[in-house]
């Protein structure tokens, strides 16, 4: 299969007064036609920053985009000028966020922030654009949808408001759409119809998707490829099943351990990873997860270990990675 | 006279109710002009809901946003007045008590917020935060003792006692959350609701965290009431678990009873839509996520408050209220059609 997208040795730093934070460090994947992609971790571990970096998001100062490649359908985003990203954003590449209430805007309604983007990208003229605006609402599963596109977000709930925002994503039929967080405000009942949506509006209309997210269950459910990231560098990557099952890097052990879990009896304890992440102004020559980790050995201190196979398309940033063996059985 | 002599020790022993919850109720009023508040609606955000709590145990309290869960736990602690019901705490109802008479039972029951970030006062440090509820309380006057106590509590919690002197911005979110623990643990409380105490964590830090409040409950003898919406978590926490629907308790069982064989539709929709970390389980479990959502508090539908959301309603749904019963021992459910 063709990747549309293709991340290469990706860095975005952040220059503030206390340092310069290294929050995306030389990240790698691709993302192929029509395929879901997760992006795991943990808070501040650059999972946001490395797919808004994608759109050329970053507020810049304080960040900026140091080094490495996106390819996307043949384009270097990096290359394209600020008018050129501009038909990028919204009609090839879209954004669903976590905050529903926060993305809309308070003050248009709901039918003039979809009819906007459609005006814009696709010169549909006001009667062209309502009526598809109509039939997005209709798709997102929001029923009475003439009357909906006359309210502002403040009326709709939770739920609603991220149906509008993926009915904003689709609007233009883009070949991917990036979801950051989508149902991390949400309750359960309404993330699963969520990510249901999705997940039948991607194979339907064949849209590659990136899902940020920190929840372990959304990613077994709804990923084909995940990477797994820590402290700015993605540490482990592979098919959903190679991660779930044979965990290679001792942070993606760590975290599949420390679940409670639904579909196993109930244990007596957790197994945290005991610590804290790292301050990521304060990274050293080492391997970023070493003072948590229960495998490391003096070369952890040395030298940060690369990305390496350890299967087919699994790979793991670890000098120990043929080494878990006997651990592994437990998370598995 | 010091305040915790006006009230006896609570001598509830393992096992037996420290808390009864009869038939709690707790009304909202939405108000309409300016000067003359009309009362035009009521938001019945908790609508008659009874359970009991045995000393030493942890009931978690189960349910989607809105649902009343948080105000459930806030009457209990009387920062909300109930409109009608009964709050027995060790044989005292703390529903007729004036401010003046609670004083000394708040020590007994604390409570842990969701958001470490915004229930830490930001300029005070760490330590005084740990320590002001014994000085507000009169437990430890002495500075120097106080102090003392303050750094027990924060090794008891696994925070590095150097950082009494620490503000809460200085801390991670792990940190800030151990520091509402041990506040919570600073009066020797019988009883914690802990409100959706680990849910802003990340992953790894939760671990850590539910681990504390499992250490703490063994070595205090404490009693939590869990409320949580995060079911896994419940599950690992919890010894009996209840689920919450618009105001409405609608199942209670024992933990693994409820988990293993749910009763009402609404948990079993609940359960259903978690979905499991392992790709291959995932692959056969067939979702069937409950539709729509949660209704207005304020306009709760007739009958069945989850009859328009439920898959195997009736008619009579629409009109009878179902009868919270006990269909097997210790296990109740709110359902007609069980």
């Amino acid at each position: 299969m063709a990747a549309i997208l293709e991340v290469e040795n990706l860095q975005t730093q952040f220059f503030t007064s206390a340092g310069t934070v290294r929050a995306v460090d030389g990240i790698t994947y691709s993302v192929n036609r029509g395929e879901t992609v997760a992006i795991v971790g943990e808070s501040g571990c650059g999972k946001s920053v490395g797919a808004l970096s994608i759109l050329r998001l970053i507020p810049d100062p304080p960040g900026r985009i140091v080094g490495g490649n996106i390819r996307f359908m043949g384009m270097d985003i990096l290359a394209l000028s600020d008018a050129e990203i501009r038909k990028v954003r919204g009609r090839r590449i879209a954004m669903v966020f976590q905050e529903p209430m926060t993305s809309l805007n308070p003050v248009l309604t709901i039918g003039r922030q979809l009819t906007e983007t459609l005006e814009h990208h696709l010169d549909m003229d006001r009667a062209a654009a309502d009526a598809r605006a109509t039939e997005l609402l209709g798709m997102v599963g929001i029923s009475d949808a003439k009357r909906r596109l006359a309210q502002y977000p403040h009326h709709l709930s939770g739920g609603m408001r991220q149906r509008v925002m993926i009915a904003m994503a689709m609007c233009c039929e883009p070949e991917l759409i990036i979801a950051d967080e989508p149902t991390t405000a949400l309750d359960v009942t309404i993330q699963a119809q969520i990510l249901e949506l999705m997940r039948d509006l991607s194979k339907r209309l064949g849209v590659a998707l990136i899902i940020i997210t920190h929840n372990l269950g959304v990613v077994a459910r709804y990923a084909d490829r995940v990477n797994v990231m820590y402290a700015g560098k993605i540490i482990e990557q592979g098919s959903a099943s190679q991660i779930y099952h044979q965990p290679s890097h001792p942070y993606t052990l760590g975290l599949l351990n420390s679940v409670p879990r639904l579909d196993r009896p109930r244990q007596a304890k957790l197994d945290p990873i005991e610590g804290q992440p790292p301050d990521l102004t304060q990274l050293d020559a080492g391997c970023a997860f070493r003072p948590r980790c229960r495998f490391a050995v003096a070369r952890c201190a040395e030298e940060i270990p690369p990305l390496e196979a350890v299967g087919d398309g699994h790979l793991s940033a670890c000098w120990r990675r043929n080494d878990l063996g006997e651990n592994v059985g437990r998370a598995t | 006279m010091s305040a915790q002599e006006a009230v006896p020790a609570s001598g509830v022993q393992k096992g037996e109710v420290l808390l009864d919850v009869r038939n709690l109720k707790m009304y909202f009023p939405v108000t309409e002009g300016i000067i003359f508040h009309k009362v035009v609606a009521e938001v019945k955000a908790v609508d008659g809901i009874s359970f009991q709590i045995h000393k030493g145990e942890t009931l978690g309290l189960v349910g989607e946003s809105g649902c009343g869960k948080t105000t459930t736990g806030r009457c209990i602690l009387q920062l909300e007045r109930a409109t009608s019901g009964e709050i027995i705490f060790a044989g005292q109802n703390l529903a007729e008590l004036d401010a003046n008479a609670l004083r000394p039972w708040r020590q007994k029951i604390q409570v842990i917020f969701q958001d470490p970030y915004s229930s830490l006062n930001p300029r005070m440090k760490t330590g005084d935060i740990v320590g002001e509820p014994m000085y507000v309380h009169g437990i430890e006057p002495d500075a120097g003792k106080r102090e003392r106590r303050v750094k027990e509590l924060f090794s008891v919690c696994g925070l590095p006692v150097k950082m009494i002197d620490r503000y809460p911005h200085e801390m991670s979110g792990g940190q800030r959350q151990r520091v509402g623990i041990a506040r919570a643990l600073s009066l020797n409380p019988d009883f914690i609701i802990c409100d959706e105490a680990v849910s802003a964590l990340d992953v790894s830090i939760q671990a850590q965290v539910i681990n504390l409040l499992e250490d703490l409950r063994e070595e205090f003898g404490l009693t939590y009431l869990f409320i949580a919406h995060d079911l896994s978590v419940v599950r690992h926490l919890c010894h009996r678990v209840a689920v919450m629907y618009l105001g409405k308790i609608v199942e209670l069982a024992d933990c693994d009873e409820l988990y293993d064989n749910p009763l009402h539709p609404y948990t079993q929709a609940l359960l259903s839509a978690v979905p499991v970390p392992d790709p291959d389980i995932e692959a056969k479990r067939a979702h069937q996520p409950v539709k729509g959502e949660v209704p207005s508090p304020m306009n709760p539908p007739s009958g069945c408050v989850f009859h328009p959301r439920c898959p195997s309603a009736v008619d009579s749904c629409k009109s009878l209220i179902p009868e919270f019963r006990e269909v097997k021992p210790g296990h109740w459910v709110a359902c007609s059609e069980v």
